[in-house]
């Protein structure tokens, strides 16, 4: 029995080729995937850059307490780490929450702030720390001392804790080198109990002078954030006695090394060390300490965006339920019109699979150059979206996202073969799933009845 | 070479069965060139596609080269349909999308899969333009059925029916749609393919046309006499 014959593509071609409708079919499927292939790319390019900047930002894993008391006993778990041969680096923070006052720029009015006590040095070794910075990209030893004035206690502040800064476009006002601004650091220094260290003086208050930003593209690091040395901050939340205490060791795997198969290492040793230190004063704070992927330890942050994410890829599975109905109505109408042409068909010896056949055939071509028009177009559009925003901008002062309010630079624009591939075998699916039942209705028609049906 | 045995089939119209046969019986023996008489709704057309297996009887049975149709497998009904017997209709029925060409080549298309059809490509076509030359459509190939006069699309129609070399030629009312000039040249297309070892049944309801056959069946009262 043959099983391609010739007579199905050539029909179903020129099926595709003659009928009108054919090509809103195409319109409507290259619509459908040249919306689903740009924002599904920008969407995913935002997932994609946001993970990567929190990567970027905490290093590989974490191990971290929630207690604002933190946990002693690091050191001796620091040189342990360094040991290892698939640590590359290791940075411990000192991290809590605490008040600033600019008085040369906000006057009295304090901020809310995250205050992270780290070694600069060590830190940029683990994490992003140095790439972000502004003014000392290239000499991180000497992040802490202004340039105006190397003898002061300087601080790193989020690009967005001095305010006005932040330009329409989304770019900031940097001056030529650090200005001497004031900022009034107070925190809450606690005992080992989490009770308040000193019963007169309530509150830890040191003032720190400005001497770089932190640009991070994370909203809560850029817009709350303030970097001060290591031992200053432990000074700050009683962390300093009546042992050094710390928040969080940062941990940079080694090249190759998988995060999770790195982490859960770590964890192991974590175990042990916590055991070891089992009777010892403060011991118990160990017990809160979680050890964490990057992605555990920063998952309240990304889940949401995730699950927008998947929102998306719902709302266009709708849309793809509409491309089906498309396909649907347009091979109804064709069948519709063509009985005559199964009747004929039938006549000359076609049996039902080939009839069916030739509208599956007809609905993959118009699946696949709907989405090989609509994927061009998308891929079009995404190269140049950039440059059609900064058009709107120019012109009507129109943005896609508010860069005043959103820690956004360029649009992600980048394609994902995946993507576009997944896209466009969903396509063609779903023109094949839209054509199945009028397809097998055409097929079902008996030869008499259809050679009887005056062509409309 | 087919026999039909008690054809009966009938229609309802709403509530009313309409007996269109009541048991025909007759034989058409090869190289026949035999033509079916009836009144307009005598069922001449609707016995023609039991013959042809485009429908069903009721009852009854139809033989071609002693096996019964019936018996087929599906597979097998397609085989004849696209094999054994030519169709030409009334109406000509060419497939509008294709040319002169392509609608001559479709069962031959259809006869095999498409790495098939690159062997007999060459072949069939020198076929199907040798059958349009003889019947005067050699200027015509590549023109669309419906840029055809009514006696081109019928010719047309008949080199379709003959690319594969059936054993059997089925028409029904091929001079129906046709000035009686026209209508003549068919029938004389039809007479010489007849000459030539062709079988043929013809239905007609025009008695001057069936006399172009050499055998006349007539269905009366939903039975064949002749």
């Amino acid at each position: 029995m043959p099983l391609i014959p010739m007579v199905k593509w050539l029909l179903a071609w020129r099926y595709f080729l003659k009928r009108p409708i054919s090509y809103l079919a195409v319109a409507a499927v290259s619509m459908c995937v040249f919306i689903v292939i740009v924002v599904m790319t920008v969407m995913s390019g935002l997932v994609r850059e946001f993970k990567a900047k929190n990567h970027a930002f905490v290093g590989d894993c974490v191990i971290e307490t929630d207690s604002l008391v933190g946990f002693g006993y690091y050191e001796e778990f620091l040189s342990r780490l360094q040991e290892q041969s698939f640590v590359e680096a290791v940075s411990p923070v000192a991290k809590g929450i605490g008040m600033a006052v600019i008085p040369q720029i906000t006057g009295e009015q304090n901020i809310g702030i995250e205050i992270n006590g780290i070694d600069p040095a060590a830190h940029s070794r683990t994490t992003n720390f140095a790439s972000i910075l502004h003014y000392t990209k290239n000499n991180v030893e000497r992040v802490f001392s202004p340039s105006y004035d190397p003898e002061l206690a300087g601080c790193v502040v989020g690009v967005d804790v001095i305010p006005y800064r932040r330009q329409a476009d989304g770019s900031y006002y940097y001056w030529q080198q650090p200005v001497p601004v004031q900022i009034v650091v107070s925190s809450f220094p606690l005992n080992l109990k989490g009770g308040l260290l000193r019963s007169l003086d309530l509150v830890s208050t040191k003032t720190f002078y400005y001497s770089d930003d932190v640009h991070s593209g994370l909203v809560r690091v850029d817009g709350n954030a303030v970097f001060i040395p290591l031992e200053q901050a432990q000074v700050l939340f009683g962390m300093d006695t009546p042992f050094a205490r710390i928040s969080a060791i940062h941990i940079r795997f080694k090249e190759g090394t998988p995060v999770p198969i790195g982490t859960a290492r770590v964890r192991a040793l974590w175990q042990a060390h916590v055991q070891s230190c089992k009777g010892r004063p403060g011991a118990d704070l160990l017990d809160g300490v979680r050890v964490q992927t990057w992605q555990e330890n920063r998952r309240s942050i990304i889940a949401p965006m995730e699950k927008e994410e998947t929102m998306m890829t719902m709302l266009f599975l709708m849309l793809g339920v509409i491309t089906v109905f498309i396909i649907f109505v347009v091979l109804y109408m064709i069948v519709a019109h063509k009985s005559k042409d199964i009747g004929i068909l039938k006549s000359i010896g076609l049996n039902m699979a080939d009839i069916l056949m030739i509208f599956l055939v007809f609905s993959v071509f118009i699946g696949s150059i709907g989405s090989l028009v609509g994927s061009v177009g998308g891929a079009v559009f995404l190269y140049n979206i950039n440059d059609i925003e900064d058009w709107l901008y120019a012109h009507y002062h129109w943005q896609l996202w508010n860069r005043e309010v959103y820690a956004i630079g360029d649009i992600p624009n980048q394609l994902q073969p995946e993507l576009i591939l997944s896209v466009f075998g969903a396509a063609i699916a779903a023109c094949v799933v839209g054509a199945l039942v009028p397809g097998v209705r055409a097929a079902r028609m008996k030869p008499v009845q259809s050679l009887q049906v005056n062509q409309l | 070479m087919i026999k039909a045995l008690n054809i009966a089939k009938s229609y309802r119209m709403g509530k009313a069965k309409l007996e269109v046969l009541r048991g025909v019986n007759f034989a058409v023996e090869k190289g026949q060139f035999a033509a079916i008489v009836g009144a307009s709704g005598s069922g001449k057309s609707t016995l023609l596609h039991i013959l042809g297996a485009l429908d069903q009887p009721d009852s009854g049975v139809v033989y071609f080269e002693n096996e019964p149709l019936n018996q087929f497998k599906r597979s097998r009904l397609n085989r004849y349909r696209n094999k054994t017997v030519g169709f030409v209709f009334q109406f000509y029925h060419l497939l509008d999308e294709l040319t002169v060409l392509e609608n001559v080549l479709a069962p031959a298309m259809a006869s095999v899969g498409t790495i098939g059809w690159i062997r007999v490509k060459n072949k069939m076509t020198r076929r199907a333009k040798g059958l349009l030359e003889q019947f005067g459509l050699s200027e015509r190939l590549v023109h669309k059925p419906y840029e055809l006069s009514g006696g081109e699309r019928q010719r047309t129609a008949l080199a379709r029916a003959l690319i594969n070399e059936p054993a059997l030629l089925l028409a029904d009312e091929p001079t129906g749609n046709l000035d009686s000039k026209t209508g003549h040249g068919i029938l004389e297309v039809l007479s010489s393919l007849n000459r030539q070892g062709q079988t043929i049944i013809m239905v007609t309801h025009d008695e001057r046309i069936a006399a172009g056959a050499n055998r006349t069946i007539r269905l009366v009262d939903g039975k064949a006499v002749g």
